[in-house]
């Protein structure tokens, strides 16, 4: 176990180094002078000059690579062109937003994608398999920000003034905010470092934040606020899982062990929980790696949807305002992320199946 | 005579020839046959011939021009809701199946000529990335060693981030626009394909007939075209069939948040985008276009799943 996971670490790495690479070129492929481009038109000559010095454009690409390795592995983006603050802080303010977000589709989408492929794979070739598999290859199909945009028409105009009602924009209410945990509990922070913002990036997680704090209220309006964007995000990932899991546990059913199970006259219940549904996740552990990112991609769009403050909207922000410092930190910290999540994935595909680690 | 029967003749033997003789069925119409058996298949292709229908006679069908501004010309207001004969709406008003969009046009011959762009969008970045695609890992597959390692770490790269960002991101170094859309959905869903075409052509090249090709002495350059590639392309086509789906949704996503297809093009993504903080009170203009956007996404998405049934059976029905 410990072999293989060292193996898979070994093989995270070179892909890591490369997304570095390919963030460091396409910086440097941004036309015109990077100095203006990074900076903005305004930067006078002086700051051009202080600019090209710290991060030396004027030295050969080699070193310029170097600088920016190690800027990065320090956790250092710059600082945002539009807001004059670091991009670090602004990570730290906005990608709670995006974890939530994702993190509850994610579970949302795989309990009820699971539920669906279950039901439809043992009730096979009847009414709720054809209905599930109709509504899983239409829910593929739909964008998300339209998806979106209709749930919260649906929910925030045609149920107004009914206990339906959901709001169709925004993290909390007007008039509702969320207190730092460490400030609930006294806690005093030493000013910028690395283990203030930790705890700022987690008490920016408000649903996390506000159950620590047995906050109810504020609890109770960002989960409201949640409900829509997480039910557009996770239909496709969802629909996919529901698929996955319908094929998988109908051809594990299939299998001989499964026949001796029933012959033996165990319940089909006990049959299907006990001894199929384990074999049949395997496949459906692969796809929810792969669908975190879609779930981060589409995470993108679902912001932009319901006006919340994530690391998406910034992102799309930025690059209308041309902010690359920011466009930059967003990218290398989305796709690491990525990275490291398909590594976890990986490692607990091994632990369930043990043919992994034989190999 | 055929040469089977000849033989029949001069050793006069009875041999069975009914079947033996006469052309053999060419392998993609008996593909074809297998994919019309399967519903999905039949359901995903007739979806596909209506909207490639519709976007050939776009000009013919749509009832104005999909960039005519409607003020002076009809009695016409910004964002008017739908008004359809048919269900009722006063004859007297001009009929406007979808309504009218932010800028008075016909919201319904834009929909229809949206089904051009999209299928010209879904169309084009896929044969771009199936190009380089299948050539990386054909190349990647057949010749093995360091040419194989370098490519496929490369692929690993651009796998290593979520697709869409990597798009955004390409996308926000080239500036917004169309072509540049596509281009960065190309890159970005170009690994896929290498990736499949890799391990396809590593199955088929160990096959006894590439053996007998290398023995005749064939270049590596004919043995891979043409005798290793066309054995090895079944899966590719199951892929880049659903590949046209993503594209569609991935562009569609792009112009939505308008990093691709500028206004005023009727791409279905750009109208929802341009028209999506009127939802709460012209709703039609954000729900048609996205109808049209699903409907050409499931097209695609069946028939992608009806082929992989037909042209491989033994292949994952995920």
């Amino acid at each position: 176990m410990l072999g293989y996971a060292l193996r898979r670490l070994l093989i995270a790495i070179p892909v890591l180094f490369g997304i570095l690479i390919v963030t460091f070129v396409m910086a440097r492929s941004i036309p015109g002078d990077p100095c203006k481009a990074m900076l903005g038109e305004k930067a006078s000559a002086a700051t051009c000059e202080a600019f090209t010095q710290r991060f030396g454009f004027d030295q050969p690409i080699t070193t310029q690579l170097y600088i920016y390795m190690s800027d990065v592995l320090r956790g250092n983006f710059g600082d945002s062109i539009r807001f004059s603050r670091p991009v670090t802080q602004l990570l730290v303010e906005r990608f709670p937003m995006t974890i939530e977000l994702a993190l509850l589709a994610l579970i949302v989408a795989t309990f009820a994608g699971v539920t669906l492929g279950i039901i439809a794979a043992r009730k096979h070739n009847s009414a709720a398999d054809v209905t599930t598999m109709i509504g899983a290859n239409i829910g593929v199909s739909m964008p998300v920000f339209w998806l979106g945009l209709m749930l919260a028409y649906i929910f925030g105009v045609i149920f107004k003034d009914t206990i339906f009602w959901l709001p169709p924009s925004g993290r909390l209410s007007a008039g509702i905010s969320s207190v730092p945990f460490y400030e609930v509990w006294g806690w005093q922070l030493a000013a910028d470092s690395g283990w203030s913002k930790f705890l700022e990036f987690l008490s920016n997680l408000y649903i996390f934040n506000a159950l620590v704090t047995f906050n109810w209220p504020v609890f109770w309006d960002a989960v409201r606020h949640m409900i829509l964007p997480v039910l557009a995000l996770a239909t496709i990932p969802m629909s996919v899982i529901a698929r996955m899991t319908r094929s998988s546990l109908l051809d594990v059913l299939g299998r001989d062990y499964v026949r001796t199970a029933r012959a033996k006259g165990l319940l089909e219940t006990d049959v299907v929980r006990k001894h199929a549904l384990g074999n049949a996740m395997l496949p459906v552990v692969t796809i929810l790696g792969l669908q975190l990112g879609a779930l981060l991609s589409g995470a993108v769009l679902t912001e932009s949807v319901f006006g919340l403050a994530g690391v998406g909207r910034l992102l799309v922000e930025a690059i209308f305002a041309r902010d690359y410092p920011i466009i930059q930190g967003v990218t290398v910290t989305i796709a690491v992320a990525y990275v490291v999540i398909n590594l976890l994935v990986d490692l607990s595909y091994s632990y369930l199946d043990p043919r992994i680690r034989q190999q | 005579m055929s040469a089977l029967s000849r033989a029949s003749a001069q050793y006069s033997e009875k041999i069975d020839t009914e079947g033996l003789l006469g052309d053999p069925k060419p392998m993609w119409r008996q593909a074809i046959s297998r994919l019309l058996a399967i519903r999905s298949g039949q359901i995903g292709l007739v979806i596909i011939l209506i909207l490639l229908f519709i976007a050939a006679f776009a000009d013919v069908i749509s009832p104005y021009n999909p960039q005519q501004v409607l003020i002076g010309v009809e009695q016409v207001k910004k964002r008017d809701a739908p008004c359809v004969h048919f269900l009722g709406c006063d004859t007297a008003k001009p009929q406007h199946i979808m309504g009218i969009d932010g800028n008075v046009r016909d919201e319904y011959s834009r929909v229809l000529h949206g089904t051009r762009v999209s299928l010209t969008i879904g169309l084009t970045t896929v044969s771009a990335a199936l190009l380089f695609g299948v050539f990386f890992g054909a190349v990647s597959g057949y010749f093995g060693g360091w040419i194989d390692m370098i490519i496929m770490r490369l692929m690993d790269v651009i796998l290593g981030f979520p697709s869409l960002l990597l798009a955004i991101a390409i996308v926000a170094v080239l500036g917004p626009g169309i072509q540049n859309a596509l281009l960065a959905i190309s890159i970005v869903t170009l690994p896929q394909y290498a990736r499949v075409t890799r391990a396809s052509v590593l199955s088929v090249k160990e096959l006894d007939f590439v053996a007998a090709s290398k023995v005749m002495g064939a270049s590596h350059r004919h043995i891979l075209f043409f005798r290793v590639l066309p054995n090895a392309m079944t899966p590719i086509v199951v892929l880049a069939t659903l590949g046209i789906a993503t594209a569609i949704l991935d562009a569609a996503g792009l112009s939505f948040l308008g990093l691709g297809a500028q206004p005023p093009m009727p791409e279905w993504g750009t109208m929802l985008g341009s028209e999506r903080n009127q939802i709460f009170s012209a709703p039609h203009l954000v729900f048609f276009p996205g109808i049209a956007i699903m409907i050409t996404v499931l097209g695609f998405n069946l028939l992608g799943d009806g082929l992989r049934d037909a042209l491989d059976p033994r292949l994952n029905h995920s």
